[in-house]
């Protein structure tokens, strides 16, 4: 048994067997052989080992995702049995006398290569199946655990750090909770846990050499720590509070349908932040108001080129229909900083997070911006949408953007395609927007604050950078003058003021917040019912 | 030898599944089963050469069957395109 620490992005408690994730699966090298029968004996095992996991994959994917789905892993047992691929490999081994790692993994990259030449996008994805199959015959020969999601059982995740593309490959029905050595509590493993309600740890110093897959671990949030093979005690001491923990969270569940209404009758909107459509299940689940903050990057990330106007459309228009009515905030699109997308062009920059981002991009290449907001005001006609500008400092630049939305609606209208015009607002995540939130006010709808950039920009503290989370104090009073402004301003102008950054998710500061006026919340979905519990117990008038 | 002509009708042509429910097919016959579109060819037997002619929507390729059981394999073959592809 050992204990390691780290700092907690989600508090919650855990128990389960550990998936370790090492990145860079081992480097195949090429190595001179005496005996290719033997070479061959070893693919025929490798091959027969990967012929029953994918019929274990498919088994399982046929049960729970249906036949259609589940047929990728039929195919990729025959083309594990095609001949033209394994015959590629058993000459490579007899005539160039190498080991079957390296003749798999080089047969693999030609035959991939091959579909990815092809003039057929359809084709040109298979070029993957054909290196992961590649991949399973290597992982086998090595004699390498593969994690693989599908017959996992939920575990806890320990890793160096997980990139968005890792992160959205898993199965999050599979995933207790995160270790990870490094990463910030701004991280995507850190927005993840959070979306998904499960204890994260960050910064633990594991040796992930040390640790293996199937091993026993307590990962306990509130205490930051988490236990490799814990003992007898130890375990009984975890559940007892697994299942004190369980009754909290059926406490909570059973404020569902409540309002948000102080003990004095005052009442807030709480809402959800959302990155892609798929989350909206968590929305309705916990029980949100409404969306005060989907993040549109999803549409632009991993990928090669940008998404197309129906695309998006049919994307917005969905997350609307789905909220039924409910208010859906779509911020427009905040590419920039630490959000890189190659097809953007955007070169490197000495400070990015002060560069040329968000807003900034789609004043300076309207093209873009224009396609996102036919594409927005189209979706408008479905349901409640309201749209929302980042990283706006001035006057002038709101003018500005009411400029092309007046453009785009021309456009619309000589089109003869429906459209509605929403309600705009702005983020204020700008010290600079909160110093003119006074004029700011008259123009837009309402304002959201974004309290992550905001803090970053007036605390002048990279988010980012791991070493500064020590100076990070969020609850500065700074920030918290800046957004009592901001409300006021925004009532004096008749608007409302929303806080949709983490900030807003912090129940120690709920009751500030609502004593300040602040309308809204809009917080990560596992959020809404604690914050609604808060309110719910709370006065505005001090005792 | 018998062949036969066929549109393929399949909105994303033979793509891996049909492909690989073809292979299927063609390996319960003595012959030898080959398609060909635009002067390339592979053999009905392997999975990724069928794939790799990259046969889409619309587009007609050509079927030859031959050996011992051709009379059997080819009506079959014809019945496995209509019904599959």
């Amino acid at each position: 048994m050992w204990k390691l620490s780290g700092k907690a992005v989600y508090k919650g408690i855990v128990m389960g067997p550990v998936a370790v994730l090492k990145k860079d699966g081992q480097q195949v090298k090429r190595i001179k052989i005496t005996d290719a029968e033997a070479e061959l004996a070893r693919l025929q095992k490798a091959g027969e080992k990967a012929q029953s996991q994918l019929q274990k994959l498919y088994d399982k994917a046929v049960k729970e995702v249906g036949e259609a789905s589940a047929a990728i892993f039929e195919v990729h047992q025959m083309m594990l049995e095609d001949e033209d691929y394994l015959d590629a490999i058993h000459n490579m081994i007899r005539t160039e006398m190498v080991n079957a790692e390296y003749a798999a993994a080089v047969t693999g990259d030609n035959f991939s290569e091959m579909f990815a030449g092809m003039d057929d996008d359809y084709m040109k994805a298979r070029a993957a199946d054909v290196l992961d199959i590649s991949n399973r015959l290597v992982r086998n020969l090595m004699g390498q655990e593969e994690i693989d999601f599908a017959s996992m059982e939920p575990s806890v995740i320990v890793a160096d750090d997980l990139s968005p593309s890792e992160t959205v490959q898993m199965d999050k029905e599979k995933i207790l909770a995160f270790v990870t050595v490094h990463g910030s509590t701004n991280s995507h493993t850190a927005i993840l846990a959070r979306m998904m309600n499960i204890p994260a740890l960050i910064g633990v110093p594991v040796n992930l050499d040390e640790i293996q897959t199937g091993m026993k671990a307590v990962v306990n949030g509130f205490k930051g720590e988490v236990i490799f093979e814990p003992s007898e005690e130890l375990c009984q001491e975890a559940e007892r509070q697994i299942c004190e923990e369980k009754e909290k969270l059926q406490l909570l569940q059973s404020l569902k349908g409540k309002e948000n209404r102080t003990l004095d009758g005052h009442t807030i909107h709480i809402f959800a932040n959302i990155g892609s459509v798929s989350d909206v299940g968590y929305v309705l689940e916990n029980d949100a108001g409404g969306i005060g903050l989907f993040r549109s990057e999803f549409l632009y990330l991993g990928r090669d080129d940008f998404p197309s106007e129906e695309e998006q459309f049919t994307a917005y228009k969905q997350v609307v229909q789905t909220m039924a009515g409910k208010k859906v905030i779509i911020r427009t699109l905040d590419i920039g900083a630490d959000k890189k997308v190659d097809y953007f062009n955007l070169g490197n920059e000495d400070n990015p997070a002060m560069g040329y981002r968000a807003i900034r991009i789609c004043l300076k290449q309207p093209d873009i911006f224009k396609t996102q907001l036919r594409a927005l005001l189209r979706a408008a006609v479905f349901g409640n949408l309201s749209i929302m500008y980042p990283m706006i400092t001035s006057v002038e630049e709101v003018r500005k953007i009411y400029g092309i939305v007046e453009e785009v609606k021309k456009e619309l209208e000589a089109a003869g395609i429906p459209y509605k015009t929403p309600e705009q607002g702005i983020m204020i995540e700008t010290p600079a927007s909160v110093m003119i939130s006074d004029e700011l006010a008259e123009l837009v709808d309402f304002f959201s604050i974004g309290t992550n950039d905001l803090t970053q920009y007036t605390l002048a503290i990279d988010r980012q950078n791991e070493k500064l989370d020590d100076f990070y104090n969020p609850h500065h009073k700074a920030i918290l003058r800046m957004i009592e402004m901001v409300t006021q301003n925004a009532h004096k102008a008749g608007k409302w003021a929303g806080i949709c950054g983490e900030l807003g998710a912090d129940p120690e500061l709920t009751e500030t917040f609502v004593r300040m006026g602040i309308d809204e919340l809009s917080v990560a979905p596992s959020m809404i019912l604690k914050l609604r519990k808060t309110v719910r117990e709370m006065r505005v008038a001090e005792e | 030898m018998k062949s036969f002509e066929y549109v393929v009708k399949d909105e994303v042509g033979i793509h891996a599944r049909p492909a690989g429910i073809l292979v299927k097919e063609a390996k319960k016959y003595e012959s030898k089963i080959t398609i060909s579109k635009d002067g390339k060819s592979a053999e009905a037997t392997k999975l990724m050469a069928v794939m790799s002619l990259g046969v889409k929507c619309g587009q007609t390729v050509e079927v030859t069957v031959e050996g011992a059981d051709e009379d059997t394999a080819v009506e079959e073959i014809k019945a496995f395109f209509e019904q599959n592809l």
